[in-house]
């Protein structure tokens, strides 16, 4: 399967499969308006398979929180069809309305207009906790 | 510190120099009786407590300053669907300073963005109660001398006991102190805790479900209720509610100068009889709860250039 070369743009590679379709809608890819390739389950010596998603265009988004929903993909930013930069997302700071607080005795969960928001307290374990309750992100 | 959501937002030189302002407070209180004249505390308190609101307006009438107070949720305008955040700016229009109870985890910190004066955490749910924990830190070194080189015994509901998990916090920054947690296997200090702040300070620790057996090894005991609310079923209440029951035949076991602490109210866990002991010093801890939230007052409104 061949998709044409993206002019200026991202591409977001080793995706693990299956997860492409959740960073598509994450990153509400629908809504920029330029073209989008979302390939699945395609073969890689590193992964077995893997998903790609390749943007041509700007999309003006904190990539980094692709860190927390997937921390094996990289990020290669795309100037005049060159790979002028090849990154891996850190684990972001903060994770902001991407996932809701599960503690029911957390206010967030009656207060539903109050931003959700988790804070990285522990990099090495992954371990988010809400700003308001301390509930773990899991 | 513009509010107090945890014991960690303060320093342990803020703690020190809050216990030395109550101490001074308790020896001197004519000096402090008009300091915050015309000023206003508001209490919103959005479930029951007793001894928390009126400590913390009993604190406020001996600085000489006034009291709005809500004290239950059905009262308020959170009743007919105000957001918490909405209620602070509200209130903030009233009075130079706010302390808050509330059942949901995190109201307090909500109302802290919102508020423009000041908000202190009177309790939210199972999560935090800084001012226990300093009356807590004010008694401990009111009674030993000190807050740092001692045995500390925490006993009965260390799962669930907010209390207990603030204290260890708390008195983990300090050097020398070594924990004793006395619970039912079902009862357990949760991992967290004991992962999150004794392991990783490297505190030194044992569990025990023997009472009698660590009695004479303390310097503190800490004892806290087994509280229904906080259990599913009826029966699993009932059959762990006695575990611990402190006598004057325990007390036999412990040293003479440790102390029998409890953040109130007790139900069964401290035998009336052990309330004569010069040891029990519960309801001195009581008193001190009004003293500490004296001093916290006047910091946080000094603070806030509202002194």
């Amino acid at each position: 399967m061949n998709v044409d070369a993206i002019k200026n743009g991202i591409v977001i590679d080793h995706i693990q499969a299956g997860k492409g379709m959740e960073i598509y809608r994450f990153l509400n890819l629908e809504a920029y308006g330029c073209p989008v390739a979302l390939m699945m389950n395609v073969t890689s010596r590193q992964m077995g398979n893997k998903d790609i998603i390749k943007i041509d265009g700007e999309i003006g988004v904190d990539l980094n929180m692709l860190g927390y929903i997937d921390p094996g993909v990289t990020i290669d930013v795309i100037e005049n069809e060159t790979c002028v930069r090849k990154y891996r997302p850190e684990l972001p700071e903060q994770i902001r309305d991407v996932v809701r607080c599960k503690n029911p005795r957390c206010i967030s969960t009656v207060e539903q207009e109050l931003p959700q928001i988790f804070r990285l307290v522990d990099k090495r374990n992954k371990l988010y906790r809400c700003i308001y309750c301390d509930g773990r992100l899991d | 510190m513009n509010s107090l959501i945890r014991i960690t937002d303060l320093t342990v030189e803020e703690i020190d120099e809050l216990i030395d302002t109550a101490n001074d407070i308790i020896e001197n209180p004519a000096k402090y009786a008009e300091v915050c004249h015309g000023k206003k505390l508001a209490t919103l308190f959005f479930e029951p407590s007793t001894r928390t609101r009126l400590s913390f307006e009993a604190a406020m009438y001996e600085l000489g300053g006034c009291v709005l107070s809500v004290s239950e949720g059905a009262s308020s305008s959170a009743a007919k669907g105000e957001s918490i955040a909405d209620t602070a700016r509200t209130v903030s229009c009233y009075a130079d300073i706010i302390a808050m109870r509330h059942p949901k985890e995190g109201a307090p910190y909500v109302a802290s963005l919102n508020a423009s004066v000041p908000v202190i955490n009177a309790g939210d749910g199972g999560h935090n109660h800084p001012t226990q924990t300093l009356t807590d830190l004010l008694t401990i070194r009111r009674e030993k001398g000190e807050l740092g080189n001692m045995t500390i015994g925490v006993c009965g509901d260390l799962k669930f006991g907010r209390t207990v998990h603030s204290l260890i916090e708390a008195m983990s920054r300090y050097p020398g102190v070594r924990f004793i947690l006395i619970s039912p296997e079902e009862l357990k200090l949760p991992s967290y805790v004991k992962k999150d702040i004794i392991q990783r300070k490297r505190i030194e620790y044992k569990q025990t479900t023997d009472l009698e057996g660590v009695m004479p090894a303390l310097d503190v005991l800490y004892m806290t209720r087994v509280q229904r609310e906080r259990f599913l079923s009826e029966e699993e209440y009932l059959r762990l509610k006695d575990s611990y029951i402190l006598t004057p035949e325990k007390m036999r076991w412990a040293k003479p100068d440790m102390i029998v602490m409890h953040p109130l109210p007790r139900v069964n866990e401290i035998s009336v009889a052990v309330d004569d002991d010069p040891r029990a010093c519960y309801f001195r801890q009581a008193l001190n709860g009004k003293y500490i939230r004296m001093a916290l007052i006047l910091k946080m409104l000094k603070e806030a250039g509202r002194l």
